[in-house]
């Protein structure tokens, strides 16, 4: 029994055993003993630096209610996940920036107007129906803030009709819905709106999805700071280019050309903040390309001949459904063994 | 530590040490401890006794008729033969040797190089080769790669060896070509030792000095165009890997007639500098710490190895084996952490993997035990564990250590399978 224990105690070996008086205690790990210091909580604040020339630009256009809808937006989403972790006895995890960020894009989707019950109400979807029942980061199979806002679209049209919504703004442009002037009304009706207005932001929208120019910048930040992946925003940008193309040539009084897509609606913070979102889009190469391209392809479809005047929220939920399926598109490990049937 | 890069989209390089420092030589310890595997037969009848005495190169086994077996690297008294068991739950006996006096050297070693003197005197060797391999009747091997760069950053005990026991390695390759009858000798160096490595007589590939491209896999795959398949190891491709030290010693053996009993090995301190030292195979850490002047602190980290594949240790007491090529100590401050956070699918590890795993896929797999499906959809068995999915994770998840339990924890099922049949 002894000579048992000894073996399996190997400290036992040495005379100075650890706890000994004068011995110190060493930390034991496995390797890699080096990390190249990359934080989940890093990434969330770099992506929500990112979203900031936007959503300044946003509350310089519509003032106060904006302010109110982002931070409400924030606060709610952190406080739904903050909810949800003590209902469910599991570790605290709004420090890491996740839910934050997720309230932040949430609020950038919403008109400036939207009443705070709405607010409310997206952010409970987004945090507790888009990420928590599933397990919490990681494991939700759509995107979170998109998911809240397709539901609250389908649920609460009037709210998310921009012309209606922001009706009484006077920001000495063209207040109108550029996506909804399309649809309806044709390409004479959009003449108003400039591709340099439209980066510039003038257009109606939500809080923080108008603002091209800043939505660029700070895809680009996150691209170069590598927090997001290119490949995605670079296939959605150039799906939507060429199917806009495609039906802007097939018959140019009814579709909109290529460049208004780019940068009308919700495009720009789809293909940056939205469609790279790490759980619920492909890792690896070719899927991705695939994963942004068909988002890309189904919003202008949906734009142009579809039900919903935006297709952004629901292409992208489309295609994160795929995601399981399009990442099984991937290279062959290096000696993998390949057996033929 | 190297850090992430400002450029995040530019999957980060990690670059090898390349200059070599010079040798420190330290004196001959106080003490040495041996680890002797224990016999696979269990024939545990020791004939290693305390207070035997024991000579400088003298084989130490525990029965006439074992395959394994220690070199001594001191002459003196044995003081202790006590079990040993290490993190993989392998057996052995550590043996402990109180110096006394002069080296006095046992000359059973004959200079006839043949496979039987190989299995018989350099297993022990520094550098630890291995000669089963080629006696085995199961393997052909025809290739013989001496790795002149080290497999480990920060470390650089190998290409000291490149650099300035050229002739040596040179004797020793015309000793391998003796002993083992192999086709081909290779000799893979980084680019600023090729005149040495030109000089040794063997084949020479140049290597990058990014790392994992010295670890043995990939040294198959990029120099010598042969793809080891999944699970195997090299030498079931026929080829045998040995390390630039080995292969000096085997040469120095022939070229004096006495085995080489010490091992140069790169201490990493806390500030990152490295020091170059020789000593004698197991001499413990504790001296070799306090001639390079690292304090070790309460909670701090001692790795045998390198910070990519090393492992950490717990006790100052533990000893420098033959195949220990670096030691590295980290602050407790400077330490990285891992977490049970969940993968969020970022990728990182997948465009860092340098044999495209999916690791993304993999490690969930390995979190829920399910080391089959890991192996045979996930591609477990492909993992030439360099570490460097775990350097990258966001989420800090031991990706590594979950990989080589899953390894361990299939082996053992694989195991008791074949006992079974």
């Amino acid at each position: 029994m002894s000579s048992e224990k000894k073996l399996i105690v190997p400290h036992a070996l040495f005379p100075s055993r650890p706890g000994a008086a004068g011995e110190k205690k060493l930390v034991v790990a496995h390797a890699p003993y080096w990390h190249d210091g990359s934080k989940i909580s890093t990434k969330n604040y770099h992506i929500m630096l990112a979203a900031l020339p936007a959503v300044l630009m946003g509350i310089s256009q519509y003032g106060a209610p904006a302010v109110g809808v982002i931070a409400l937006s924030m606060a709610c989403a952190m406080i739904w996940e903050l909810v949800w972790n003590l209902l469910l006895r599991r570790p605290h995890s709004i420090g890491d920036g996740s839910a934050a960020a997720t309230g932040l894009l949430l609020g950038m989707l919403m008109p400036a107007t939207a009443p705070w019950w709405v607010v409310a109400l997206g952010t409970f979807i987004a945090i507790v129906v888009g990420k928590q029942i599933f397990g919490g980061i990681g494991f939700n199979p759509l995107n979170p803030p998109l998911l809240a806002l397709a539901m609250l679209v389908i649920s609460f049209k009037g709210i998310f009709d921009f012309d209606e919504a922001l009706r009484h703004y006077d920001l000495g442009f063209a207040m109108s819905y550029p996506l909804g002037q399309v649809k309806y009304f044709g390409t004479a009706a959009i003449d108003k709106f400039s591709v340099g207005g439209l980066l510039m932001g003038q257009q109606a929208g939500a809080v923080g999805s108008t603002f091209g120019l800043g939505l660029i910048i700070g895809g680009l930040y996150l691209i170069i700071r590598g927090y997001i992946r290119w490949e995605i925003p670079l296939s959605f940008l150039v799906g939507v280019f060429v199917t806009a193309l495609i039906f802007n040539l097939s018959d140019p009084a009814k579709y909109a050309g290529p460049f208004f897509h780019l940068f009308a609606g919700y495009t720009l913070i789809a293909a940056f903040f939205l469609a790279p979102e790490d759980s619920s889009s492909p890792a690896n190469f070719i899927p991705m390309l695939i994963f942004g391209a068909l988002a890309g392809l189904m919003t202008v479809l949906i734009r142009n001949i579809g039900a919903y005047v935006d297709g952004v929220p629901f292409s992208i939920l489309l295609m994160n459904l795929a995601n399981p399926l399009l990442d099984k598109i991937r290279p062959k490990a290096i000696g993998k063994v390949v057996e033929n049937a | 530590m190297i850090k992430r890069s400002f450029l995040g989209f530019v999957t980060p390089k990690l670059k090898h040490n390349i200059v070599p420092g010079p040798v420190q030589e330290l004196p001959v310890p106080s003490k040495v401890t041996l680890l002797l595997k224990e016999p696979q037969n269990g024939g545990n009848a020791s004939s290693l006794k305390a207070g035997d005495t024991v000579r400088t190169g003298q084989r130490l086994f525990a029965s006439p008729d074992s395959a394994e077996y220690v070199i001594s690297s001191v002459t003196g008294t044995i003081s202790d033969v006590a079990p040993y068991m290490d993190s993989y739950g392998r057996k052995y006996a550590a043996v402990t040797i109180e110096t006394g006096g002069q080296d006095d050297w046992e000359d059973e070693f004959n200079k006839e190089p043949s496979l039987d003197t190989a299995l018989k005197f350099f297993e022990y060797a520094p550098g630890n080769p291995s000669f089963r391999p080629f006696a085995d009747p199961e393997k052909t091997i025809r290739t013989i790669v001496i790795n002149g760069m080290d497999q480990d950053l920060l470390i650089t005990a190998n290409q000291y060896v490149v650099q300035n026991e050229a002739a040596d390695i040179k004797e020793g390759v015309k000793a391998l070509e003796k002993i083992t009858g192999a086709d081909r000798i290779v000799i893979t160096v980084p680019e600023n030792l090729v005149q040495q490595a030109n000089t040794t007589g063997a084949e020479l590939k140049t290597l990058s000095t990014t790392y994992p491209d010295s670890l043995p896999h990939m040294i198959m795959k990029n120099m010598l165009g042969q793809v080891v398949s999944a699970g195997d190891t090299p030498e079931d491709t026929g080829v045998v890997f040995i390390n630039a030290e080995a292969a000096s010693a085997i040469g120095a053996a022939f070229e004096t007639g006495r085995l080489r009993v010490t091992k140069i090995v790169t201490v990493v301190g806390k500030d990152g500098n490295t020091t170059n030292i020789r000593t004698r195979i197991g001499t413990p850490l504790r001296d070799i710490l306090q001639a390079c002047n690292v304090s070790i602190n309460e909670r701090d980290r001692l790795i045998l190895g390198g910070p990519m594949r090393g492992t950490a240790t717990y006790s100052e007491d533990l000893a420098i084996g033959p195949d220990t090529d670096g030691i590295v100590v980290q602050d407790e401050a400077n330490s990285s952490q891992v977490t049970d956070y969940p993968c969020i699918n970022c990728g990182e590890c997948v465009r860092i993997c340098p044999v495209k795993i999916p690791v993304n896929m993999l490690v969930r797999f390995l979190e829920a035990r399910l080391y089959e499906d890991a192996a045979s959809m996930y591609d477990m068995e492909c993992c030439i564990e360099c570490g460097l999915c775990s350097y990258a994770c966001i989420s800090r998840i031991p990706i590594f250590q979950y990989i080589k339990l899953g390894k361990y924890e299939l082996s053992l099922t694989e195991t008791a399978e074949a006992a079974n049949e």
